[in-house]
């Protein structure tokens, strides 16, 4: 067997930034002074704030023993389930780096940003076409605001129809964004729940389907990892008392090439371009979150929305039945501009391959481990799959100590206790860009993990053991909060 | 393709394992109508050459520093961003890794938030930060969210002098609520008008913005008394917070929610996004915040580590009863605001905030001088208004066909301003840059 990547590193020690540095110090080459001192209004003039004074050296220093204390795709398999840990390539960065692109003043007039305008529109035209829905917004900055702007979509459409809706219906399984979401915009989720396959059923949505409810969100593929066989029939049911269909892209990552989600019956698709498409999570964001519709929403999409007129590109405020604008600006354009770089990269044929890939990897995992961990639907998966802790209760570990040792071995744990209606659930999400022999790796030791389990199930509760903290205590940060130093 | 590593053989074994004949009938589960019919129609894949040479050629035709002289902020800042934090940020560690919800291996970017939820508060001279939002328009439309629940009441009035893109980011989000936004008007000193706040009662919030759209300093301590003594939530937002290196912060001067753009701090402007909204308020609101939080806490050994905390505020747990729907935020961007602060440190954000005021004091001088008018009196940090004579228009184009954008006009968002110019100066324009715009407009 081959040797487990998880090893403890040298790992220095690090104080807090102001528990370093010396006043008068500064790691900033202040530029020269070529103008005099005017005088402040002492009413308006302030102290400044308290920040401590570091050389360059102090700051690389700090930064660079904080990044040794983090696991990261670069470092190893980082399987968190629905979030798409995929490999983050290079050149997208270089490509977002670019002075023409990096130092461009959002409010030019548009013929001064021509480039990154057609860029806009031709990464429109992509998502559409990938999709199979007909028209896009770039601008929500994330996956939630997607949502958002989505639900906004909902709420303006039956405005517009002179009948304003108050409910909309969100399945078990689903994010807990979703919800969130629509509450922003006053309607009330309609839980419900999945049938004995881990799906959505016709008849349920049927049930609750009515004049009142402006819709239903759904997460195709699910978040147990199922694809919603039912979809077209649910969409029918939804379309036939007037509602929506809006779907949750953020598991896109299965289907590329493979669906085609206006065919469907969706009418408002979200897709996660820090997930599906590549561009790296920063440990908790930038990402981008555009909306994709069909032709009777596009009235609707946010302004300004970028436009080709007479060989130019414009960014065009007249769309009077908008539902207004989500962003300061563009949206998250350097995000956008590595999403359009992958797509270019890969190109059609390998977007699609990168799909089945990722259900191939998740399908190879589920049939490895489904001996060692009780499968909590033995159906077959697509880009992800979910275990629980069921099997390993006897021995009294929990999904919790299993994913712990897991950082032991050297592995990122997947996501848990998430999907809620899996009790001590362990999603797995190993994604396109790992390699048989790493999956390998990760199956034998979750396996090993699982004896250990039974037999010295101590190694399990006390892990981890080689990471730079062990357990913290949660509870106590929770209930006398400590939040600046 | 490189970036998948299965060997067709690899393909063969593993389809073996989960017992299916090939990768497509691994979506058997799909209806056949719910599945495309054709292939993609995308643009054949490039190398990396050539895709470098497509971006290059796309990059070359935008107009930007140092080919091109931008007068321009209005909500996104020309700064000098030192190397070491492109070298830092472009760590993987920080790149590759997503949102720590596992302490033990995200320790790095957990104590990092924590620092920057510290300078925050510090800078904005509030008590607690969270670990950010998507931008200045989002946070603000936040907070008056936030005021709206803590006060339980439902009108916000809002200064017109905030930027008027948030303004409507604002509208947006508050469209599909029984909200109500009352804009107040300004004065002839460029401030916000206070004067029909006397007859608003039941308010939840007032929102201004410090240095406002028009860059000049609101006297925000009048307005804090005023919000106190009526149970208002004062809100203060910005879009320069540089600013505070200079002028007095929002926490000192009575506001209760302090939020804004933080893309001066080290980010790229990147046609204006991603950029970075702060969020600060008081800790008796931190239950009601919208957005996560990292707290100090003790690991099994009593050695100090982060965690996310107060999580019972956020969707994954609350779901629809959350104080907000984020999820995944700027965090990134949020390190580097915080490894620029750092790299400034107290005294270099006092020296680089002074200098921004000065170029800008210099620039107005000089334009005064030369026969323009400065309608606005109130102090301003390090942009301000001007109004050009009639027909001005035909020099500015002029300019930008000699490369110098000089400023933004301000007619298509305030139409009783024709001729006004919103222009900025930062530590990257030089003197002789001034000299030469107010030369070649004369």
């Amino acid at each position: 067997m081959k040797e487990f990547p998880g090893t403890s590193g040298l790992i220095l020690n690090e104080p807090l930034l102001w528990e370093k540095g010396k006043k008068g110090r500064c790691g900033f080459s202040l530029p020269r002074r070529d103008v005099e001192s005017f005088p402040v209004d002492e009413n308006l003039a302030g102290d400044g704030p308290d920040f401590p004074d570091l050389s360059e050296v102090d700051v690389v220093r700090h930064y660079t023993r904080l990044s040794q204390w983090n696991f990261s795709v670069d470092s190893g398999m980082y399987p968190l389930g629905s979030c798409t840990m995929k490999y983050n390539p290079k050149t997208n960065e270089r490509q977002a780096a670019q002075p023409g692109f990096a130092a461009a003043h959002p409010m030019l007039h548009p013929d001064l940003s021509q480039g990154i305008l057609k860029l806009m529109f031709d990464l429109e035209r992509f998502l559409i076409e990938i999709t199979g829905m007909d028209a896009a917004t770039l601008q929500p900055a994330a996956g939630a605001h997607g949502e958002l702007a989505g639900m906004l979509l909902f709420y303006t459409y039956h405005q517009s129809k002179g009948a304003p809706r108050s409910k909309i219906i969100v399945p078990d399984t689903a994010h807990g964004t979703n919800p969130a979401s629509a509450a922003l915009c006053g309607y009330k989720p309609v839980p419900i729940k999945s049938n004995e396959k881990g799906i959505l059923a016709p008849e349920d949505v049927a049930a609750v389907m009515d004049e009142q409810t402006a819709g239903i969100m759904v997460t195709n593929p699910n978040t147990l990892g199922l694809f919603e066989e039912n979809i077209k029939k649910i969409a029918e049911i939804v379309h036939a008392k007037g509602g929506l269909v809006y779907g949750d892209g953020a598991n896109m990552n299965a289907v590329m090439g493979i669906t085609d989600m206006g065919k469907i019956g969706i009418d408002v698709l979200h897709l996660n371009l820090h997930k599906t498409f590549s561009t790296p999570h920063g440990g908790g964001g930038p990402g981008a979150g555009p909306v994709c519709v069909l032709k009777h929403l596009e009235p609707f999409l946010p302004v300004p929305r970028v436009i080709l007129k007479k060989g130019r590109y414009l960014l065009s405020e007249n769309f009077p039945e908008s539902i207004g604008t989500l962003h300061a600006f563009n949206g998250n354009v350097g995000v956008l501009v590595k999403a359009y770089s992958y797509i270019m990269s890969l190109g059609a044929e390998n977007l699609k391959k990168a799909s089945q890939l990722a259900v191939l990897n998740a399908s190879y995992i589920k049939t490895q481990l489904k001996e060692t961990f009780k499968l909590a639907y033995d159906r077959p998966c697509m880009h992800e799959c979910v275990f629980s802790d069921e099997l390993q209760q006897a021995h009294k570990v929990t999904t919790l100590d299993i994913v712990k040792r897991l950082m032991d071995y050297g592995f990122h744990p997947p996501t848990i206790y998430f999907p809620l209606v899996v009790p001590g659930a362990i999603m797995i999400e190993p994604t396109e860009t790992e390699s048989k022999e790493d999956i390998d790796l990760f199956v034998q030791s979750l396996k090993a993990i699982a004896k250990e389990a039974a037999e010295n199930p101590q190694l399990l509760t006390e892990a981890p053991t080689k990471c730079h903290r062990r357990r913290l205590d949660e509870t106590m940060a929770a209930r006398k909060p400590c939040l600046t130093g | 393709m490189r970036y998948f590593p299965h060997t067709p053989e690899d393909i063969t074994e593993m389809l073996n394992t989960v017992g299916v004949k090939s990768l497509e009938d691994l979506f058997g589960t799909i209806p056949v109508d719910c599945r495309r019919t054709s292939d993609l129609n995308l643009p054949q894949a490039l190398t990396e050459w050539e895709l470098n040479h497509h971006i290059d050629e796309l990059c070359g035709s935008m107009a930007v520093s140092p080919e091109y002289k931008v007068f321009m902020g209005a909500g996104s800042y020309e700064h000098y961003i030192p190397v070491s934090l492109n070298h830092l940020l472009s760590r993987s560690e920080f790149v590759t890794s997503y949102t720590p919800y596992q302490p033990e291996m995200s320790q790095g970017t957990l104590q990092a938030i924590f620092e920057y939820q510290t300078l925050t508060a510090r800078l904005l001279g509030m008590e607690v930060a969270n670990a950010s939002q998507y931008d200045g328009a989002s946070a603000l439309a936040e907070a008056a969210l936030m005021a709206v629940r803590i006060s339980r009441r439902k009108k916000v009035a809002v200064s017109r002098l905030v930027h008027p893109h948030y303004r409507r980011v604002l509208k947006t989000y508050l469209a599909p609520t029984d909200n109500e936004i009352i804009e107040l008007p300004y004065l002839p000193d460029g401030t916000t008008d206070l004067s029909s706040l006397d007859a608003l009662d039941d308010l939840a919030a007032v929102v201004v913005q410090s240095p406002n759209f028009f860059g000049c300093i609101e006297n925000l301590k009048v307005i804090g008394d005023k919000t106190r003594a009526e149970k208002t939530l004062f809100v203060v937002g910005f879009s320069e917070p540089l600013a505070y290196g200079l002028m007095k912060n929002p926490g000192s001067q009575g506001a209760d929610i302090a939020c804004g753009e933080g893309q001066s701090l080290g980010i790229p402007r990147s046609f204006g996004g991603p950029a970075l909204g702060m969020f600060a308020t008081r800790m008796p609101y931190v239950r009601n915040m919208p957005g996560r939080l990292v707290g100090q806490t003790k690991d099994v050994d009593g050695k100090r580590g982060f965690v996310l905390t107060l999580a019972t505020r956020e969707q994954h747990i609350r779901r629809e009863r959350a104080t907000s729907n984020i999820c995944t935020n700027h965090s990134l961007c949020a390190l580097a605001s915080a490894m620029y602060m750092s790299s400034l440190g107290g005294s270099g954000i006092k020296t680089l905030a002074r200098l921004n005021y000065d170029k800008s004091e210099y620039l107005k001088g000089a334009l005064r001088k030369a026969g323009f008018s400065i309608p606005f009196k109130q102090s301003t940090f390090n942009e301000f208004v001007v109004r050009f004579k009639d027909g001005f228009e035909k020099t500015y184009e002029r300019l930008t066909a000699e490369k110098i954008i000089a400023g933004l006009p301000l007619e298509c968002y305030y139409p009783e301003l024709p001729n006004h110019y919103l222009l900025c100066v930062t530590e990257t324009i030089s003197k002789q840059d001034m000299d030469e715009l107010v030369q070649k407009i004369k």
